[in-house]
């Protein structure tokens, strides 16, 4: 195997890309699992639904619209531009935000299903010993839901190395910024470069086996995509 | 017989004779997705004319180029560029002398209700150029080729952004993401002409973007593969071709 | 002031609660009835676990809940022991119990200590071990233990016990009744079992559809004739009583109580100190004369103060009275004979009768 230096500056992207996503996924997926697993509000099935969007949805529909919605005329790109930040396609900001978005079902449902799967009465046992609703959540749901979070945490970093059609629609290649490995190894493929595609495709390959086989040894009930227990 | 496993046996072989399509007079034609709206028309006047069918695959070249190379059942190949032809033609598995440009590229800078993109692009007042990755597709280092004449190359690099393909390098730009960029004419034109917001970059100002076909080793004894590529070197194909913003290798 | 008032409705399709009762601030209250009456619902509201849609709830004057106030169940000052396991899982045994230290309010009157809760239920060698690591009569001492070091100023314990074996729940009876009898504090105690209730509650609230039906203390309760819950085998009565004397010979103990005395097996309690006894209807026999020839040691003179017939048409409950003529005080008993005994007797209230006890338990 070996890689050329713009190989290597896809393979760290692709590492800072995935991090920054996974952080922000568990900071904004685990309030979402907690509301929908405790809420009765009727809003629950349709939030349910929109998160779950895109394990159906092909990722060429999720980019575009992400393209569409985050462009100059788009709402998000009205906002953005507005607060002084610009477009937010062929950004890595971009692609964390469109990544955020891809790979969310992927860290609510896990979390969701742990929650879900413990039930309400360690929490009423600690609102009888005197805590409050914030303690509850640092002291009870993440403890307990610690497996869950565990998966969600593996199976965002790893859905957002492996994701490429969202990254193809609103990344444009920029070396540095946006040119992830996934993108990277189509690039190879189209302008004949099979070696070069094999190296870095190799490497997804081990890289996901890993990931996976350390996650079923540490979890071996854990069930990818679908988020069903 | 009664296994299972004949069961399944048999909707496999179904399912396999029904695609491959027996039938006399049909070819398999792997067609490069920029050409999809032109062949489309040119398939329907030949099946036409000649009574033959054909079944049309669109997709990237360099997919097409690894489906074709791992045995794939094409007759005919119609590349977005010269070089896959060539390699095919290399790896014996195109049938040689059967190779000719079927259309030329006109490259189009495209800058939405700009009156002038041309001297948008020399200025520098824009934030974003998007072109075609010009490693693997012929408009995106036609592009390039283009800057480097309009000694603007310089300049332009750090605000490029490269699309797949040129569907793409559209797509950037019809959403606005990108100020302006290098398209295909065949994308903008409209009704033979193009609009006026786009600049019909001069061919000499960049290697010609010549998109060529070949008769696959497959299709070598498919009368209607041949008749297909007859078809679309004559009069009544290059009348579409040229409608759709193409130019033609003169004979 | 020392009463905890609930007036409180809750309504779910299938079930409503709709009580107004009010408790004593001290002891041990009993919700007691069959499953489905209610009472862990009405216990669920005291703690706020569960809002009642309307009503009002007082402890000690404090109010919890009225028309447009109600306190979250973390900021009562209760200690909550639920049916079954409740230790938080991915802690241990002495994680669990600093949960609570650690939340628990500064500023006590009396506060627990955590060495005297650890002693009380018996769990300083159980400390280090988690929750799956423990049986489930000590994972339900932890628990207490856990409830008691909140500091609470109500405890509130629903079927501590019911989840348990028999073994495991004799396991746990003592440490509860050591617990009444050294901590002044109030217990709300749910149970749907007789023998438990007749061992801890001095309250009772009788629970049924969601009503309560029959509220007074244990003996007054029990001793009621039209007590509506079905107890069957169960009916009888709960006395509190003094060891007055212990026989070494016979290995007796001489039980007093108001209006009578008993005799029964010497169960090691010292002298001076208080027993409850429970005598159970069945148990007690009724002869017109004292019978001199019988192996029956305790016979009791006792007038008739009502009789009604039994769930069994068959059988008759006689209310006696049992009173010490000197100082006036009197205790009620209950006996179950059959209607024709009672109609050969000619047992109508104010009949002299002599009560033969077969069988006393203390408990």
């Amino acid at each position: 195997m070996t890689f050329s230096p713009a190989d290597l500056t896809a393979i760290w992207l692709t590492l800072k890309l995935a991090t920054c996503v996974t952080l922000l996924l568990l900071l904004v997926g685990t309030p979402l699992a907690w509301w929908l697993a405790n809420t009765h509000s009727r809003w629950k099935s349709p939030v349910s639904a929109v998160v779950a969007l895109p394990i159906v949805l092909p990722p060429s529909v999720l980019g575009f619209y992400l393209l569409v919605f985050m462009g100059p005329n788009g709402p998000l790109g009205e906002l953005t531009q507005a607060l002084g930040l610009g477009v937010l396609p062929f950004t890595f900001s971009g692609l964390v935000l469109a990544s955020v978005v891809y790979s969310l079902p992927f860290v609510v449902q896990p979390i969701q299903n742990a929650i879900e799967a413990f039930g309400q009465r360690p929490l009423e046992v600690a609102a009888t010993l005197r805590a409050g609703p914030l303690d509850r959540f640092f002291s009870v749901v993440l403890p307990q839901a610690r497996p869950g979070l565990l998966t969600a945490a593996v199976l965002g970093f790893a859905h957002t190395v492996g994701e490429f059609g969202v990254v193809l629609m609103i990344g444009g290649n920029i070396p540095g910024e946006t040119q992830v490995v996934s993108v990277q190894i189509y690039d190879h493929v189209e302008a004949l470069d099979y070696a070069g595609a094999h190296s870095l495709s190799l490497l997804m390959v081990v890289f996901s086996f890993v990931v996976l086989f350390a996650l079923y040894a540490f979890n071996p009930r854990a069930v990818l995509g679908t988020g069903v227990k | 017989m009664r296994h299972p496993l004949a069961g399944l046996l048999a909707i496999f072989l179904a399912c396999v004779s029904w695609s491959a399509g027996v039938a006399a007079g049909q070819v398999r034609a792997a067609v490069a997705a920029n050409f999809t709206a032109p062949m489309r028309e040119i398939a329907a006047a030949f099946e036409q004319q000649s009574g033959h069918r054909v079944v049309l695959s669109f997709g990237s070249s360099g997919k097409l180029f690894a489906q074709v190379v791992n045995g794939a059942p094409y007759d005919v190949f119609l590349s977005a560029d010269t070089a896959k032809p060539d390699a095919l033609l290399e790896a014996g598995l195109a049938v040689d002398g059967s190779r000719f440009t079927y259309a030329i590229g006109t490259l189009a800078l495209w800058s939405p209700g700009a009156a002038d993109p041309r001297a948008r692009l020399r200025s520098g007042d824009y934030r974003r150029l998007a072109i075609a990755n010009p490693r693997v597709a012929p408009y995106g280092a036609a592009a390039l080729q283009v800057l480097v004449a309009e000694q603007v190359a310089a300049a332009a690099k750090p605000k490029l952004v490269s699309g797949e393909n040129i569907a793409q390098t559209y797509q950037f730009v019809a959403s606005g993401n990108a100020d302006l960029g290098f398209v295909a004419l065949s994308q903008v034109i409209d009704q033979g002409a193009a609009p006026a917001d786009a600049w019909v970059v001069p061919a000499e100002l960049h290697d010609p973007i010549a998109q060529d076909a070949v008769l696959l080793q497959r299709g070598a004894d498919n009368a209607a593969a041949r008749a297909l590529l007859a078809f679309l070197d004559g009069k009544a194909a290059h009348e579409i071709v040229q409608r759709y913003g193409y130019g033609i290798r003169a004979h | 002031m020392n009463e905890i008032l609930a007036r409180l409705r809750l309504d779910y399709p299938q079930f409503n609660l709709d009580v107004d009762v009010s408790m004593p601030g001290r002891g041990v209250t009993a919700l007691f009835g069959h499953s489905g009456s209610g009472k862990t619902s009405l216990l669920r509201c005291i703690a706020g676990l569960e809002r009642a849609g309307r009503g009002e709830l007082r402890f000690n004057g404090e109010l919890w809940q009225a028309e447009k106030v109600f306190v979250p169940p973390h900021k009562r000052p209760i200690g909550y022991v639920f049916q079954e396991a409740s230790l938080f899982s991915h802690l241990s045994a002495l994680g669990n119990l600093e949960y609570a230290v650690k939340r628990a309010p500064r500023q006590v009157e009396r506060p627990i200590a955590f060495d005297q809760a650890v002693e009380l239920l018996g769990i300083g060698g159980l400390l280090e071990r988690r929750p799956h690591q423990l049986s489930g009569g000590e994972r339900q001492r932890v628990a207490i233990a856990r409830a008691l070091l909140i500091q609470p100023r109500l405890l509130l314990m629903d079927e501590p016990l019911a989840a348990l074996d028999l073994p495991r729940k004799l396991e746990i009876l003592p440490y509860l009744e050591g617990l009444k009898r050294e901590l002044e504090l109030p217990i709300i105690y749910v149970s749907h079992a007789a023998d438990e209730v007749a061992r801890l509650a001095d309250y009772l609230v009788a629970m049924e559809d969601g009503r309560a039906v029959a509220t007074g203390t244990l003996a007054d309760t029990l001793s009621r004739l039209d007590f509506p819950l079905h107890l069957g085998e169960e009916a009888g009565v709960v006395l509190e009583g003094m060891v007055a004397e212990r026989d070494r010979e016979w290995k007796l103990a001489r039980v007093i109580f108001d209006g009578g005395e008993v005799w029964l097996r010497d169960g090691g309690h010292a002298v001076h100190s208080e027993v409850r006894v429970r005598i159970l209807a069945r148990d007690i026999s009724l002869a017109k004369e004292r019978q001199q020839d019988s192996s029956i040691v305790n016979a009791l003179p006792a007038t008739v103060a009502q009789v009604t017939t039994d769930e069994h048409a068959g059988l008759a409950l006689v209310r006696l009275e049992v009173k010490d003529p000197q100082t006036g005080e009197c205790s009620f008993l209950v006996s179950r004979v059959t209607r024709r005994s009672a109609h050969l007797l000619g047992l109508a209230p104010g009949t002299p009768i002599w009560a033969q006890i077969k069988s006393v338990a203390v408990i």
